[in-house]
């Protein structure tokens, strides 16, 4: 049987980087292939260059045998290969039925059949099982929805091979088994997959074979029956990594953070957040486990100021925290990793040394008065660089040019360095290679032992289970469960983020 | 690497005004005149001589002023393109408070018919700045229609309210001697105080919290929002302060060069300032060239004309043509930064 995608000791350079050495993959119908590695290993360059994005400097890729031009951006899709991007593209302001439906509408003489449309989109999630709200806007849903439109947008036009680019990054647990089951399916019923990704897991759960790219080079071969996921983690990073985390016992003093009895509204104006009481003490991690679209993200914002509380308080060390201003909850020492980095966390055209103190420009030793001091600025980047290993040619250099775990350490850095007394992490390693996953939970664990109340929200139920000291659960809004570390079995957590009793 | 970077942003600046005047040659060539006579004439009175430079350098404060609005507004995120209607706002302002005022002494009279200047045109950027904040109108629109309403009304006001009595032209009476500005050396004072005002502009976003606020909001609304920095204030101190300056510019011309408000002058001041700002790459200092050389190039037009037979709208057609080339990758720099313009231009990252 021929294969459907073949690329043959494709060859990429950018200047100063060798993005893609000699790469050859082979995707076969039927078949789903991992291509795994961490940030920067040269995935989404590849995958740039089937699509024409980017014209590799040698090599071939050919499509059921049809050898594609470099830099034909229509070759690819032409032949039935479809695509499923990290970043969204999607119309923010449109409905569902009307982001899946772009550009091939269902046509009545010159209208749009928005009824049959809508059928069809009913349809296609039935026929694949991911469930959407056809009359939705795109923009009232959480990520993980968001992405399932995506997918479903691919699935759509009859593809042959389905490229999914990090699909899982922004998912769900459940909504991640749930793809998995889905391009198991689509495997099944003939289509070929090439899954983008750097999570262990779900390449050993679901890939038939696994392609591990580590800087530009293919480190091997291998298949899910060949090795386990210690054995992919050292092909990825070419070196022994430790997938627990490593933490003394907690020694939790008094609650520093108390939430009591607050209820938010999200962004459609429907309760998310109900009635919810939480306290996390001084030197203890808890985690909010639970599926996304629970309230998770709509309790992070309450408690940070950046989205009105409808009744009740947050209290920090006894004392209550303003209502949407989330500079005056700063300032009360509650040190924010924000979900979304691109758009609060960082100003991505200001340089580092600038993001390093984005929330305390204005605070000595930062400026005086109305002036800044430049020096200070300077030696407080420097230092930070430097103590959370950001890897970056300068402290001039500009947050957008940083690869995203580099990113998120500057957002890390710059919270974890002021004195704090609560750390509110949400998604802290979203998208963050393993290295920098690494350091960042080492740095969670350091605020906790020096004394900081952290309420961590991940969508990574590992992340959950092995940095927190208690584990939340969050359902419908509320927390219906608190366990001790010991206890949050992974089943058992499972069990109750569906909204079952333990 | 200072180098480097140096030549990458002033690049664009610079080619784009040599291919306006690459094609202004042309044009001149085509309508049978000598482009090189018509240039060295042009450059020859604009900077050849003292008397030249001068004027170069009083038609120059005014386009320094204006081109400062703009690039305040551009730092803060806003395109202000009502500078023009800030400045003639000021000039009127500034002219009444020269006229009307009697019997103060210059040291008070000459700055309090500034201030009269700067208050009325931040006023004006100051109401486009409200709709934008509270309303959430853009500024585009908004700065764009006070345009009109402004000339109209400045028109209406210097023709019938405050007419120089037995004039038939629509003009104020003349300023009176105490609210006049002096001339250093034959130069007009204000250019040196447009230039010390460039400096500080740049030295407020280099260097203070005022300017990083208004810089952190330009960049990233929800980051600003985030980090304590109200959005609504910047935009309407971005706004009254490019408003301020801009009836700043309007004032100086009242008072240092024409003598009275009238409203065949200043036309275009603002306008060029957009050309300005744009060619200074949205720096502060980067104003002062483009003002000069453009000063230069309104001031000249009209000996380019009697020594080259060339019509002085060529001038005017050579900045159109500059303003051309240099917006076209500025905006599709601008479009990529904004956060509209990242979700169009995004998809393809990491």
């Amino acid at each position: 049987m021929s294969a459907l995608l073949e690329i043959t000791n494709v060859t990429k350079t950018f200047p100063g980087v060798v993005a893609n050495e000699s790469i050859s993959v082979s995707v076969s119908a039927g078949e789903i292939v991992a291509l795994l590695g961490e940030n920067g290993a040269g995935k989404s360059t590849l995958v740039k260059s089937v699509f024409g994005m980017v014209r590799p400097d040698s090599g071939e890729i050919r499509i059921k045998g049809e050898l594609i031009a470099p830099g034909d951006t229509g070759g690819a899709i032409a032949r039935g290969v479809g695509m499923v991007h990290q970043h969204f593209q999607l119309v923010p302001v449109m409905t569902v039925t009307e982001n899946i439906i772009l550009g091939d509408e269902p046509k009545r003489g010159i209208f749009i059949n928005i009824k049959a449309a809508r059928a069809e989109v009913i349809a296609l999630s039935e026929k694949y099982g991911l469930e959407v709200d056809p009359d939705a806007l795109v923009e009232d849903l959480p990520v993980g929805t968001q992405q399932r439109i995506e997918i479903l947008k691919a699935l759509r036009k009859d593809v042959d091979l389905l490229i999914l680019d990090e699909p899982t990054a922004v998912l769900t647990p459940q909504e991640t088994d749930e793809l998995l089951q889905v391009m198991k399916n689509l495997a099944a019923s003939g289509v070929g997959v090439l899954f983008i990704t750097h999570k262990l897991r779900e390449v050993m759960a679901v890939a038939d074979r696994v392609v591990v790219l580590r800087n530009g080079r293919v480190a091997g071969s291998t298949s899910p029956k060949e090795t386990d996921e210690e054995g992919l983690a050292q092909l990825m990073v070419g070196r022994n990594v430790v997938l627990q985390v490593e933490k003394g016992e907690a020694k939790p003093a008094a609650p520093t953070l108390e939430i009591k009895a607050l209820s938010v509204n999200d962004d459609r104006k429907h309760l998310a957040v109900d009635a919810l009481d939480l306290e996390v003490r001084a030197g203890e991690i808890v985690g909010v486990a639970g599926v996304e679209g629970n309230g998770q993200r709509e309790l992070v914002e309450a408690i940070c100021g950046m989205r009105p509380r409808l009744s009740g308080e947050v209290l920090v060390a006894g004392a209550p925290t303003p209502d949407m201003h989330p500079h005056g909850v700063h300032a009360m020492g509650v040190s924010h990793i924000p979900e979304d980095r691109e758009k609060h966390g960082l100003v991505s055209s200001y340089s580092i040394e600038d993001n390093l103190v984005l929330n305390q420009f204005d605070r000595a030793p930062f400026a005086q008065g109305w002036i800044r001091n430049v020096a200070t600025l300077e030696e407080n980047a420097t230092r930070l660089v430097e103590e959370f290993d950001i890897r970056t040619p300068s402290i001039k250099t500009t947050a957008g040019a940083l690869s995203g775990g580099n990113k998120q350490k500057v957002v890390v850095a710059r919270e974890l360095s002021q004195d704090t007394r609560v750390v509110v992490a949400a998604q802290p390693t979203r998208g963050v290679d393993v290295g920098s996953i690494e350091f960042i939970h080492n740095q969670l664990i350091a605020a906790r032992d020096g004394g900081a109340a952290v309420l961590l929200v991940s969508a990574e139920l590992d992340e959950i289970l092995s940095l927190a000291d208690r584990v939340a659960v969050m359902f419908g809004g509320k927390i219906v469960s608190i366990l001790d570390a010991k206890e949050a079995e992974r089943g058992l957590v499972g069990r109750l983020m569906a909204g079952l009793s333990a | 690497m200072a180098g480097k970077k140096f030549s990458r942003t002033w690049l664009t600046p610079v080619v784009a005004v040599l291919v306006a005047f690459a094609i202004g040659a042309l044009l001149i060539y085509i309508q049978g005149a000598d482009p090189l006579k018509a240039y060295q004439s042009l450059f020859s009175h604009a900077f050849g001589s003292w008397s030249g430079i001068a004027k170069t350098l009083g038609k120059a404060t005014p386009l320094v002023l204006s081109g400062l609005a703009v690039t305040i507004g551009l730092r803060a995120g806003l395109f202000n393109i009502g500078v023009q209607g800030q400045l003639v706002t000021g000039a009127f302002a500034a002219a009444w408070a020269g006229y009307f005022i009697h019997g103060l002494p210059i040291y008070i009279h000459l700055p309090l018919a500034l201030i009269f200047g700067i208050t009325f045109g931040a006023g004006v950027g100051l109401i486009a700045g409200a709709l934008k904040a509270y309303r959430g109108i853009h500024e585009v629109i908004t700065t764009i229609m006070l345009n009109s309403i402004i000339l109209a009304l400045v028109d209406y006001l210097a023709g019938h309210v405050f007419q120089e009595p037995g004039q038939i032209l629509a003009r104020t009476p003349h300023i009176l001697p105490s609210a006049t500005i002096p001339k250093i050396f034959s130069l007009p004072s204000g250019f040196f105080f447009a230039i010390l005002l460039a400096y500080g502009v740049w030295w407020v976003f280099q260097r203070t919290t005022s300017g990083f606020r208004l810089e952190t909001v330009g960049r990233n609304k929800s980051a600003a929002w985030y980090a304590g920095i109200s959005v609504k204030r910047a935009v309407l101190i971005a706004m009254a302060v490019g408003g301020g300056i801009a009836g700043l510019g309007g004032g100086i011309e009242s008072l240092g060069v024409i003598g009275r408000f009238e409203p065949t002058f200043n036309t275009g001041l603002g306008f060029d300032g957009i050309t300005i700002a744009l060619l200074g790459r949205a720096n502060p200092l980067g104003v002062i060239p483009g003002a000069i050389l453009i000063g230069g190039m309104r001031g000249a037009a009209a000996s380019m004309q009697f020594d080259a037979g060339v019509a002085p709208e060529i001038v005017d057609l050579i900045l159109a043509l500059v303003l051309f080339c240099v917006t076209a990758p500025f905006l599709a720099k601008w479009l990529k930064s904004t956060e509209v313009g990242a979700k169009i231009t995004s998809g393809w990252g990491n």
